[in-house]
């Protein structure tokens, strides 16, 4: 098991990145897992466009999210208006605690003692199955990875692969030690087994909880995109279903939902589309055989209104959770995804988890890029990821005269040292004679530079200030 | 003031000021008008690719082929839809073709939710279409066809209409009205159940179907 995976998911700090960073570049097991990993992510996503007109499709994916965003109130209400004409119940959750509670009564309601739960990323955001468990009410994933990382006891390390950290070797002796299986190398009977495991379980489950990748107002439908069937089962056999997504996953039509489909699954695993696209809009009719006799819907703000307050931010809202992003992060790939703590890891993580957490918590996360373009590059709805992973920097230190810091927590980062040295240099460069003797001593007095300048020169060497000023060389050269 | 309205409140008075929508032009998803020997054969090629097995018959040949289908695989059962035109030729072909004893579900799952999952080896239904290039079914689970019956027995077989292939799921969306009103749940079936959660490497069946066929009628 790595390092950073041992801590008790719930009680990660999210400040202590660099450790957890330095432990897992170290870790040649983790480097392994997440070098092959979004090696062949990236080679099937860019195989999966070839004959499409990625960037008209792009700007598509980006208008329509962008569209959905312009009207997202309206839209909202049409969605919970079409889905209690179907019989779905709505339900509205400020933050966290208001979304498990809501859950719990649900429930609570029903005396359900069991949740079996399909993949999703809103409930780890709630830290929903923690919270069940201390009300005493079981909720067990179903999705396998979600299944294996809840037998480790761990989170998520990437937000569609939420396993991709273990290799055969480790999942084997992990379900081995849990389950009872025979250690064995073979995925095939791995898969079986927790396939038997599992039917058990949603044969007795009293409540099936899964997540909504969008959500359709025209027609009241909450579309799921999934590979296993878990997804399937978790909304169909249980008696009650309860599906829990962020405000921002409504669009206004069906026919929005064929363009991001084009978008998420080629940009998420490179597969054109995945096994099952389950499309709900209702519990069972009196005349039908199964399905829920309960559906019901958890809206999630949890941060998510004060993002659409700011006209930069909101690109953050626009996210479809393809994860392409973090599949081509060079930073995401060396340290894997439980260096950052955080329910959603990597260049998504880095711009969306400092508005769920605070500046603050997450001072770290901005930082954690070398701005290299790639997740901007990939992201199929256009969000500009170093466009906002820059504003972020500039509000961990307050921000500035044109964007006033709006996150909470802002200027966490904010030293008064910083502070000076940046006073001092607009000082000098608003005046020549200043400026000029400042650099003249700085080319004369260059053997004094110290040879260590804090965490610059821990994996650099200091750079060396030259023998002469730029004006100096110019002047030589006539200029 | 109730969760609703503080969050319907904070949105409409965002500080941003009003947004403006963008027009969205969805004529990349357009494709050209391929005939339909062209659209069968990419299906084909598409839901090969994600381990799907196809097989083209004629209204007078597909019960013939499912017969032998089941048998290699040793079917003991096969749940069948109650009124669609599909199960009533299979129960009126039971003596003719050496077929595996057919189920009907029509009783609620409750009732017999056991033996659903544990004892029935295969499960057939209708599809209101194709969609070529994604190499997908279109199912609309009913009374007659409901839900569980795609997902729970170990083998899924669809029966699909040549004629019913539509080139994008766009142009069968559009084409089949679906804004109009949709089923308490419509699905989209590319494959048998699969994963890749353990390395990456793929296993089938991991929670639904470990087979899926489908037998084009041409």
């Amino acid at each position: 098991m790595s390092e950073t995976a041992q801590q008790s998911p719930h009680h990660i700090d999210v400040k202590e990145f660099h450790p957890r960073a330095q432990a897992a570049i170290h870790n040649p097991k983790i480097r392994q897992n997440f070098r092959k990993a979004m090696d062949g992510l990236m080679t099937k996503r860019k195989s999966a466009f070839e004959g499409w007109d990625l960037e008209t499709l792009r700007d598509l994916g980006a208008n329509i999210r962008l569209r959905a965003l312009a009207n997202l109130p309206d839209l909202l209400e049409q969605l919970e208006q079409k889905l209690t004409e179907n019989g779905i119940k709505v339900h509205w959750a400020v933050d966290s605690d208001d979304a498990c509670q809501i859950v719990r009564d649900i429930c609570v309601a029903r005396d359900a003692k069991s949740v079996i739960k399909g993949k999703s990323m809103v409930s780890e955001e709630m830290e929903l199955n923690h919270y069940l468990e201390e009300q005493g009410i079981t909720a067990l994933e179903s999705d396998l990875g979600e299944y294996i990382v809840q037998l480790a006891g761990e989170t998520p390390s990437h937000i569609i692969m939420p396993a991709i950290h273990k290799n055969t070797g480790e999942i084997s002796e992990l379900m081995h030690e849990k389950t009872g299986t025979d250690l064995s190398h073979d995925v095939e009977y791995l898969t079986t087994a927790a396939r038997l495991q599992l039917r058990e379980k949603f044969m007795n489950a009293d409540v099936g909880v899964s997540g909504v990748n969008f959500a359709v107002a025209e027609t009241g439908t909450l579309c799921l995109v999934e590979n296993e069937g878990n997804g399937r089962m978790t909304t169909t056999v249980p008696p009650c279903h309860i599906a829990v997504t962020g405000i921002e996953k409504v669009v206004p039509n069906l026919e929005d939902v064929t363009a991001l489909m084009a978008l998420l699954t080629r940009s998420a695993t490179g597969q054109h589309i995945t096994t099952y696209f389950n499309m709900i809009s209702g519990p069972r009719k009196p005349d039908e055989m199964d399905g829920p006799e309960e559906v019901h819907l958890v809206l999630v703000d949890n941060g998510r209104s004060s993002i659409y307050q700011d006209n930069e931010l909101l690109d953050t809202l626009r996210c479809i959770r393809c994860g392409a992003c973090m599949n081509h992060c060079p930073v995401y790939t060396r340290v894997g995804g439980h260096t950052y703590g955080t329910t959603y890891p990597g260049p998504i993580g880095k711009i969306l988890m400092p508005h769920l957490i605070g500046l603050d918590e997450g001072r770290h996360l901005p930082t954690a890029s070398s701005l290299c373009g790639a997740c901007g590059e990939v992201c199929p709805v256009k969000i500009p990821i170093p466009d906002l992973l820059v504003r972020l920097r500039q509000e961990s230190v307050d921000g500035d005269k044109l964007h006033p810091a709006k996150v909470n927590g802002h200027g966490a980062k904010r030293g008064a040292m910083e502070a000076m040295v940046w006073k001092g240099w607009s000082w000098m460069h608003a005046r020549p004679g200043a400026y000029r003797f400042g650099t003249n001593m700085a080319a004369r007095f260059r053997k004094l530079q110290p040879g260590k300048i804090g965490g610059w020169t821990q994996f650099r060497t200091a750079p060396k200030l030259a023998s002469k000023t730029l004006h100096e060389r110019m002047k030589e050269r006539g200029q | 003031m109730s969760s609703r309205e503080t969050i319907l409140q904070r949105l409409r008075n965002r500080t941003g000021g009003e947004l403006t929508a963008p027009e969205c032009d969805f004529s990349v998803l357009k494709r050209p008008d391929w005939s339909t020997a062209e659209r069968i054969e990419l299906f084909e090629k598409t839901i090969e690719s994600v381990h799907g097995e196809v097989h083209r018959c004629t209204e007078d040949t597909w019960i013939g082929r499912l017969a032998e289908l089941l048998a290699t695989r040793g079917a003991r059962n096969l749940l069948v839809p109650k009124e669609h035109e599909i199960g009533l030729s299979l129960r009126s072909a039971v003596e003719r073709e050496s077929l595996p004893s057919l189920l009907i579900y029509d009783e609620p799952i409750e009732s017999w939710q056991t033996a659903l999952f544990n004892d029935v080896d295969a499960g057939i239904t209708s599809t209101r279409g194709g969609i070529a290039e994604t190499g997908s079914l279109i199912l609309w689970p009913n009374a007659d066809e409901p839900r569980l019956m795609s997902l729970v027995p170990p083998v899924h077989v669809a029966v699909l209409y040549a004629k019913e292939i539509y080139t994008t799921f766009h142009e069968a969306m559009l084409a089949q009205n679906w804004a109009a009103g949709m089923p308490t749940n419509a699905l989209l079936v590319s494959g048998p159940s699969k994963t890749a959660d353990i390395e990456q490497t793929l296993a089938y069946g991991v929670h639904g179907p470990k087979e899926l066929i489908v037998l084009i009628i041409e």
